[in-house]
C-alpha cells in the first residue's frame, strides 16, 4: 500500500522524490514497528532509531578493533616461547618415532582448546578431530577416553559423550605457562588415567592465518618395549644401550612421562599461539563486518533524513499553492 | 637371451635401490602416516587428516658406514634450545651412572641425567652448564639430544644460595616427618650438593 501511494507521488512530484528511499527503507533489518507515519501514507524508519543502531554499530567495531590489538600483542609474547619449546619434542620423535595408528586396547585422547571465547573455529576443529580419533580407535576389545584441557571443548564433549570423559581440567592460562605447571597437569594425568597411548590434539601454529591441527602420539612403556619386540619402526630402540637405574622398565617409564610431558608443553603454547592468532583474525573480520554495516547504515540515515526534508518541503509548498490557487 | 633378461631382472631392483641405498628415513615417514591416513579416510571422509610430528620434523641422516669426525649435538631445554645441530668434539654429560664422555660413534645409548656438570669440548674452548636433570639420547649417526629441565652456565651461579639452600634442605630433612617430605628434602639435597661441587671442582 506504501509502495502504490510512493507511486501516485512519484507521478505528481517525480524531481522531488525518488522511489529509492522507501526500497532503501524496506532493505534495511530494522522492525516495521519502529516506522513513523509521514503524510499520505508514506512510512519511512525514524532517524532516531538508525542514529542509535549507527552508535551501537560503532561501539561494537571499537571494542573488536581493540580486543584484536590485545590479542596481537598476547601472540607476540607467546610465540616466542612456543618457537623455542620447538626443539623439546623432535629428540624424542627422533628416537621412538611417531606411531599414530598404533594397535592399543586403551587409548586416551588429550583435547586442548581455549577457555575464552571469540577465537573462530579452532576449538570446533579440534573437538572434531577428537571425535574421529575416538571413533578411529573405537571397536571390540578397545576403547577410547577423553582428558579435556578448556573450557570450550568440554561444553562440546559433554554433550555427547560425557561417560567417556576422564578429566576436565580449566583455566590453565589464568598464570602466565610455564614448564613445571604444565608438568604438574601431566602428572596429574599420568597418576589418574590408565592408557596405552595417549594422543593429544592440538591446532599447531604455522602462521598468523594459519592453524593445522596435529596429533601427537605418546605410548606407554609396555607398547614400546611390544613395538621394539615386534619389529617395524622401533626395531631399532634394542640396539641401545639403556645407562643408569635398575632395569630397562625403569628408564623407559621416566623416558615415557618426561615426553608427555615435553610434549604437552609444546602443544599448550601452540595452542595458546593458534587461540590469539585465530582470536585476531576474527576480531579484524568482525570490525571489517562492522565498518561495512556502519557505511550502509549511513547511506540510510541520510536518505532517510533527505526524505524527511523533502516530505516538509512538499508540505510547504502544496499548501502555499492551495492557499494561492 | 635368457641370460641377459635374468641379467636385466637383476640389475633392475639394484638400480632402483642404489640411489637411496640409506633411505630408511623417508618411506618410513610416508608409511607411518600413509597408514593413519587411510585408516581416518575410511571413518571419516569428510575430514582431513590432522597432521602428525613427523612431517614437522628433518629426518635424521642415517648412520654412515665410517665413524664421522664430529658429534652433532642438540642441546634442548623446555624454554629454548641451547644447542642445535652443533658439530663438536666431545660432550662430558652427568649420567646417574657418573660422569659420561661422548665421543663421535659412540655406541646408541639412552640415558638418564642427574643434576651436575654438562661441559660441550669443542677444539679449545669448553662450554659449562649446570644441568638439572633429563636424558640423553646417543644415537648410532653421531647425532647426541641432550634434553635438560633447567641448565645454566655456571658462571650464574652464586656460592652463597648454594650454601644457604644447602643447609636449608638438610634441616627439612631432619625435620621430615612424611615418605613424600623426605623425597623432597633428598633432591633438594642431592641437587644443591651437586651445585656445591660444580662450583668448587
Amino acid at each position: 500500500m506504501a509502495m502504490a501511494a510512493l507511486r501516485r507521488e512519484g507521478r505528481r512530484f517525480a524531481p522531488l522524490i525518488s522511489p529509492r528511499p522507501i526500497t532503501a527503507v524496506r532493505s534495511s533489518p530494522i522492525a516495521p514497528t519502529h516506522e513513523d507515519e509521514g503524510p499520505i501514507g508514506v512510512r519511512y524508519i525514524s532517524t532516531q532509531v538508525v542514529r542509535n543502531r549507527m552508535k551501537s554499530v560503532k561501539n561494537i567495531q571499537k571494542i573488536t578493533k581493540a580486543m584484536k590489538m590485545v590479542a596481537a600483542s598476547k601472540l607476540r609474547a607467546v610465540q616466542t616461547k612456543a618457537e623455542n619449546s620447538r626443539g623439546l619434542w623432535q629428540p624424542f620423535t627422533a628416537l621412538l618415532g611417531d606411531l599414530p595408528s598404533v594397535d592399543v586396547k586403551k587409548s586416551v585422547v588429550v583435547t586442548i582448546s581455549s577457555d575464552k571465547g571469540l577465537c573462530g573455529g579452532i576449538n570446533s576443529t579440534s573437538v572434531k578431530i577428537s571425535k574421529g580419533i575416538h571413533k578411529l580407535n573405537s571397536g571390540p576389545e578397545k576403547e577410547t577416553k577423553y582428558v579435556i584441557l578448556g573450557e570450550k571443548a568440554k561444553a562440546q564433549l559433554i554433550r555427547d559423550s560425557k561417560k567417556d570423559i576422564e578429566l576436565i581440567i580449566t583455566e590453565l592460562q589464568k598464570n602466565p605457562l610455564n614448564y613445571t605447571q604444565v608438568s604438574v597437569l601431566a602428572d596429574e594425568i599420568l597418576k589418574n588415567v590408565e592408557f596405552d597411548a595417549l594422543r593429544i590434539v592440538f591446532n599447531k601454529f604455522h602462521s598468523v592465518v594459519s592453524f593445522v591441527p596435529t596429533v601427537s602420539t605418546v605410548l606407554s612403556p609396555e607398547i614400546v618395549e611390544r613395538e621394539a619386540e615386534s619389529g617395524g619402526k622401533l626395531g631399532d630402540l634394542d640396539n641401545y644401550e639403556v645407562e643408569g637405574g635398575e632395569t630397562k622398565g625403569e628408564i623407559l617409564q621416566n623416558l615415557a612421562e618426561f615426553q608427555f610431558s615435553c610434549v604437552m608443553f609444546n602443544a599448550v603454547l601452540e595452542n595458546a599461539c593458534s587461540e590469539q592468532g585465530a582470536r585476531m583474525s576474527a576480531m579484524d573480520s568482525s570490525s571489517r563486518n562492522a565498518g561495512d554495516m556502519l557505511d550502509r547504515l549511513t547511506l540510510t540515515y541520510n536518505r532517510t533524513r533527505q526524505a524527511s526534508i523533502t516530505t516538509e518541503l512538499i508540505e510547504i509548498i502544496s499548501g502555499a499553492s492551495a492557499l494561492e490557487g | 637371451m635368457l641370460r641377459q633378461a635374468s641379467r636385466l631382472l637383476a640389475r633392475g631392483p639394484i638400480l632402483a635401490a642404489r640411489p637411496r641405498p640409506f633411505s630408511t628415513d623417508l618411506p618410513a615417514a610416508q608409511s607411518a602416516d600413509a597408514t593413519f591416513t587411510e585408516a581416518w579416510a575410511k571413518v571419516i571422509p569428510n575430514m582431513d587428516p590432522p597432521k602428525t610430528p613427523l612431517s614437522f620434523m628433518q629426518p635424521r641422516p642415517p648412520t654412515p658406514s665410517s665413524i664421522p669426525s664430529k658429534l652433532t649435538v642438540n642441546f634442548v631445554l623446555p624454554y629454548a634450545s641451547e644447542l642445535a645441530t652443533k658439530e663438536v668434539d666431545m660432550v662430558i654429560v652427568p649420567a646417574t651412572t657418573g660422569q659420561m664422555g661422548v665421543l663421535p660413534g659412540h655406541v646408541a645409548t639412552i640415558a638418564e641425567l642427574k643434576p651436575g656438570v654438562l661441559s660441550v669440548h669443542e677444539g679449545n674452548e669448553v662450554t659449562k652448564y649446570f644441568v638439572s636433570s633429563g636424558f640423553v639420547f646417543i644415537h648410532a649417526n653421531s647425532f647426541a639430544d641432550i634434553i635438560a629441565v633447567e641448565a645454566v652456565p655456571l658462571d650464574q651461579l652464586d656460592a652463597n644460595l648454594v650454601q644457604k639452600g644447602l643447609a636449608d634442605f638438610t634441616s627439612k630433612l631432619s625435620s621430615a616427618t612424611t615418605d613424600l617430605e623426605k623425597a623432597e628434602a633428598q633432591i633438594g639435597i642431592d641437587v644443591h650438593s651437586a651445585l656445591n661441587s660444580a662450583l668448587t671442582g
